[in-house]
């Protein structure tokens, strides 16, 4: 007989959609603002930041404090506009292919001196182009390694002068679940975010002696536009083998990631987090 | 650019990214010995140094810098050669 997991976590009720203002009262009740002001006077910047985990790392850093710079292929000044609206931070827009060096150093130039320097660099822009290698065309594999590894390489060099200059920076690199523990029908999905894992060590190696701390997140299963293109046989494979018993929000990831890029974490470098609802367990 | 130019400004970059003071910095001084250079530090000094003299210093030359001599030498050669 099976048992049945007991529902250990209420899906989808209690992540950061908690209004800003219920952050700040539970904050001043608890004697200490830290926690809800974590980011304050910092200055982030998240690529893929148009939707899904991207948006939501932006708006996780903005409810914390930090002022934001979103870039995406196909810009996203409305929600710029609505996270400064929503938060009172400076929030920034820019429409950027972050595998393209020259649109990158420019975009990176332009932020940084809007921003008024740089303390955190989500690493978020990602693109899938499942399948069969038998079917795999060079551009499906080139264009996922230039968005998803090329990327964040090109956004860690645009950053890193900034960073090792101050002594200062915290780099957060969204891998996934599926640079660890393959599927089929991803060889360039899983090629381009494993290499992401290994991007970022050798970077935490290379930052480590400037307090420039660079990490990985590797989601599992998240509700997002990327994933609800997979068809439902697929959803319902990977759903039913989740410990947790749902599919996780992008908020779950956020939380992760504005952790990471906080003072709080600063000796942790060079590590890969699961956020995948056990499924990696 | 005459050679005492040229080491004064090679100094004065010296000093504001290894955190040193001007008197201690002397043609034979060693960036790793006696300036206390890392890997990264060197680098960074040679990205510096191309902004501040607008040149290019391909790897492969920085390799040779040990001492501030080597740096001022280049130098002078790049620019006067």
């Amino acid at each position: 007989m099976a048992l049945k997991r007991p529902a250990v976590y209420d899906c989808g009720v209690f992540f950061l959609s908690t209004p800003l203002f219920l952050n700040k009262l539970t904050g001043a009740l608890c004697g200490s603002l830290s926690i809800f002001e974590s980011m304050k006077n910092k200055k982030s910047i998240v690529t893929g930041a148009s939707r899904g985990i991207g948006l939501a790392v932006a708006r996780e850093l903005a409810a914390r404090g930090s002022d934001v710079a979103l870039i995406s292929r196909g810009g996203c000044d409305s929600q710029a506009e609505s996270i400064a609206k929503e938060f009172g931070v400076r929030a920034f827009a820019y429409a950027c292919d972050v595998g393209d060096s020259a649109q990158v150093q420019a975009t990176f130039a332009k932020a940084i001196e809007d921003l008024g320097g740089v303390d955190v660099l989500v690493n978020n822009a990602g693109i899938t182009r499942d399948r069969l290698v038998l079917r795999m065309k060079d551009e499906d594999f080139d264009d996922v390694v230039a968005t998803d590894l090329r990327s964040a390489f090109l956004c860690t060099r645009a950053v890193a002068k900034t960073m090792l200059s101050a002594r200062y920076g915290r780099i957060v690199n969204i891998a996934s679940i599926n640079g660890i523990r393959c599927q089929a029908g991803q060889a360039n999905y899983a090629a381009a975010k494993a290499g992401v894992i290994g991007l970022t060590k050798s970077n935490a190696m290379e930052f480590a002696s400037r307090g420039v701390t660079v990490n990985a997140i590797a989601p599992g299963f998240i509700e997002t536009d990327m994933t609800a293109a997979l068809n439902a046989e697929v959803h319902a494979k990977y759903s039913s083998q989740i410990p947790l018993g749902c599919m996780g929000k992008p908020e779950d990831i956020a939380k992760l990631a504005v952790f990471l890029a906080s003072d709080d974490a600063k000796y942790i470098t060079g590590q890969v987090i699961g956020v995948d609802g056990g499924l990696n367990a | 650019m005459t050679q005492e130019e040229i080491f004064k400004k090679v100094t004065d970059v010296i000093v504001a990214k290894l955190e040193v003071k001007a008197e201690n910095v002397k043609p034979e001084s060693e960036f790793g010995n006696d300036l206390g250079a890392d890997s990264l530090d060197r680098v960074e000094l040679v990205m510096a140094l191309e902004d501040e003299f607008e040149v290019e210093i391909l790897d492969s030359d920085a390799e040779k810098f040990l001492k501030v001599s080597d740096v001022v030498a280049f130098l002078e050669a790049k620019k006067n050669g």
